[in-house]
């Protein structure tokens, strides 16, 4: 069935509010506007204003009053409206959310979902564009997913919603629109694997989010001149699903590291060190690192696009570990 | 400042000889901390609760059993008020395996899911969201429940206190405020970080209903306490109440208490919440300087219990590391 990816996080969301009454939504405009995003559009009718919260803009207070839900008994989804924004939130995610289990001694789990937009390409420029999934990935006590299928978008969150510690799930801004067909796969998603979006043997290239749909349109390109990248979606980006991206390296010896994330400090980096740590005498070239630039994001189209991942920047990369220009 | 009349003690005299016991049980099991971080058996910071006692006290004792706790880092006295084994709470301190923490909290986060004592949260304000959260779960599942979040005057200074407070009063929830105000944020008096040092009016820009009490009195505190969870309980949504009170010690060992009065502690010293109800009771006559040297033994008693039970307790084995990270898969 073909829908998109809009549609398939709503139907997941739908899921989950008709088959468990301790599941509720909150955040900003998630009722009456309908989601920033029209995901939750028509909830508020179906599913009442006690399930279906529409908050303050109090991303600090609301957040940990999810925590708080989850606490209580409830199994809370939070939406934020962009990655961005979360930063107020930041207190509640990493100093309670994240820390809580451990300092309680084991005694309290915090099984909260937070929902939140990331990425650039809207030309929203330097406070509603960033990808800041790495700052999230580096906190023990929390799991960070980024679904970027349909199949993803319509399955992670049953699972993620299961686990009894707080999951953080990124949803690129430039996914919602984007078609495609709803297989069976969904059905058993999980949030502890990477998946191989396309299998090859010259070099591996890993990618998340946003920049899954671009590894596989430079793979494209690549087969047509007889390189055969094998592309990982990440999917999972902590913890992270390190067996795949080794298991992937060992057999093409290559890797080129695809993140919308700043390059210095970015996931990439934690990705390129595990290969090393794991697989340097695997390794037929350094590792590349596609990322974004080292700028804030700027407003103008021709710029933004410049300072994010592009496809001719992963197959120049890809080359290079191959030793063709 | 003087020596205040002598108000009748208008509770049960059992109730407030249950209040007296816990005030001095807490005094001297953090002296006794103080003398075990000197020697340091207790490490990392130790915020003492000495002066503050009636707060804790009172308004514990004006809760249910399975209503909720949020507290702060300077939280010893509500989690012995609450229940929470002394033992237990010593030998988080010492970072032992057995303490309520398993030596993963410390002074500064005391839990325990038995008796719904939701930490020791050192972030200021960091707890108050959460007792919204806890609030917001019992009424969606029809409980009739209080959380009572006990927080600082110097937490009003973040946003998150006005955050939460909004929440809570937008959406009628059952959460119980409960300030203490001891006059300093860490070494700052309030009258120097607050334009506005009415704590209750800015509640009351909420529309959050407020009462004013003197948190050197137990017995006041329970009242107004007992008071407020009752109608927090009958679902008129959060109150917010300022415990005006003092902390004789500095604000933890490693302050050296440069930015006060020693007058100032002296004169707040003659309104102590212990000797003020042992006066009372005394003059009522239903209690002597004898029944107090009995109960003040039987509670050193209980604290030399609660340090050998620490002393006795065990490391974790560092093999356990990072275990509680995450929840382990049920077996």
């Amino acid at each position: 069935m073909k829908m998109t990816y809009r549609e398939a996080m709503r139907q997941a969301l739908h899921d989950a509010l008709a088959t468990d009454p301790r599941v509720f939504l909150m955040g900003e405009d998630v009722g009456k506007y309908g989601g920033s995003f029209a995901v939750s559009k028509g909830f508020l009718d179906e599913f009442g204003p006690e399930r279906i919260r529409d908050t303050p803009l109090s991303e600090l207070a609301f957040v940990g009053t999810g925590i708080g839900a989850a606490l209580g008994g409830m199994r809370p989804i939070v939406e934020i409206m962009t990655v961005n924004f979360s930063l107020l939130a930041l207190d509640q995610i990493v100093n309670t959310a994240a820390a809580y289990r451990h300092m309680s001694g084991g005694q309290f789990s915090v099984p909260v979902v937070i929902r939140m937009v990331t990425g650039a390409g809207r030309q929203l420029a330097a406070q509603h564009s960033h990808s800041l999934e790495n700052w999230y990935a580096h906190v023990p006590g929390i799991k960070v997913i980024a679904p970027a299928t349909i199949d993803d978008a319509r399955g992670m969150l049953k699972p993620a919603l299961e686990d009894p510690d707080p999951v953080i799930v990124f949803e690129h801004a430039l996914l919602y629109n984007v078609e495609g067909e709803l297989g069976d796969e969904w059905r058993s998603a999980d949030i502890r694997s990477a998946r191989i979006m396309r299998p090859g043997r010259d070099v591996t290239i890993c990618a998340y989010g946003g920049t899954v749909g671009k590894a596989l349109d430079a793979a494209r390109q690549l087969a047509a001149e007889g390189i055969e990248a094998e592309v990982i979606d990440l999917r999972v980006l902590r913890p992270l699903d390190g067996a795949a991206i080794i298991g992937s390296v060992r057999k093409t010896h290559r890797a080129v590291l695809v993140d919308e994330g700043w390059r210095t400090g970015s996931l990439a980096a934690e990705v390129s060190a595990r290969i090393m740590e794991q697989a340097f005498y695997e390794l037929d070239a350094p590792v590349a690192r596609v990322c974004s630039e080292e700028v804030p994001m700027p407003y103008a189209k021709h710029l933004e696009d410049a300072a994010m991942p592009q496809v001719p920047k992963i197959v120049a990369a890809a080359r290079q570990t191959l030793g063709r220009n | 400042m003087s020596e205040p009349a002598l108000r009748p003690v208008t509770i049960p005299h059992a109730l407030a000889l249950d209040l007296l016991r816990d005030m001095v049980r807490i005094r001297r099991f953090e002296e006794r901390c103080a003398d075990l971080y000197g020697q340091l058996k207790i490490r990392g910071f130790l915020h003492l609760y000495i002066g503050e006692e009636a707060v804790a006290v009172g308004a514990v004792h004006a809760l249910q059993p399975d209503d909720a706790i949020v507290a702060t880092y300077r939280e010893h006295g509500h989690a012995l008020a609450r229940g929470i084994p002394a033992g237990a709470i010593m030998a988080e301190m010492y970072g032992k395996q057995e303490g309520c923490s398993r030596g993963r909290g410390g002074s500064m986060h005391l839990f325990d899911a038995a008796t719904r004592f939701y930490g020791g949260n050192a972030i200021v304000g960091g707890g108050l969201p959460l007792a919204v959260g806890l609030a917001l779960a019992d009424r969606m599942q029809r409980r009739q429940r209080v959380t009572a979040a006990f927080f600082g005057e110097g937490a009003v200074a973040e946003g998150v206190f006005h955050e939460s407070m909004n929440l809570a009063a937008l959406w009628k929830l059952p959460v119980a405020f409960f300030c203490e105000n001891n006059l300093y944020a860490m070494g700052t008096a309030l009258s120097r970080s607050e334009s506005q040092t009415d704590l209750c009016t800015k509640a009351a820009a909420f529309k959050v209903p407020t009462l004013k009490v003197d948190g050197m009195d137990s017995v006041a505190v329970y009242e107004a306490a007992k008071q407020v969870a009752d109608r927090i309980r009958a679902g008129e949504g959060p109150f917010f109440v300022e415990f005006q009170t003092y902390r004789y010690r500095a604000h933890s060992m490693y302050d050296p208490d440069l930015y006060r009065d020693k007058a100032e502690i002296e004169e707040w010293k003659l309104r102590g919440p212990i000797h003020n109800l042992t006066n009372r009771l005394k003059a009522e006559g239903q209690f002597t300087e004898e029944a107090f040297r009995t109960l003040d033994s039987e509670v050193t008693g209980e604290v030399e219990a609660a340090v050998a039970f620490a002393e006795g307790g065990s490391w974790e084995p560092v093999e356990n590391l990072t275990r509680d990270v995450y929840t382990e898969p049920a077996p």
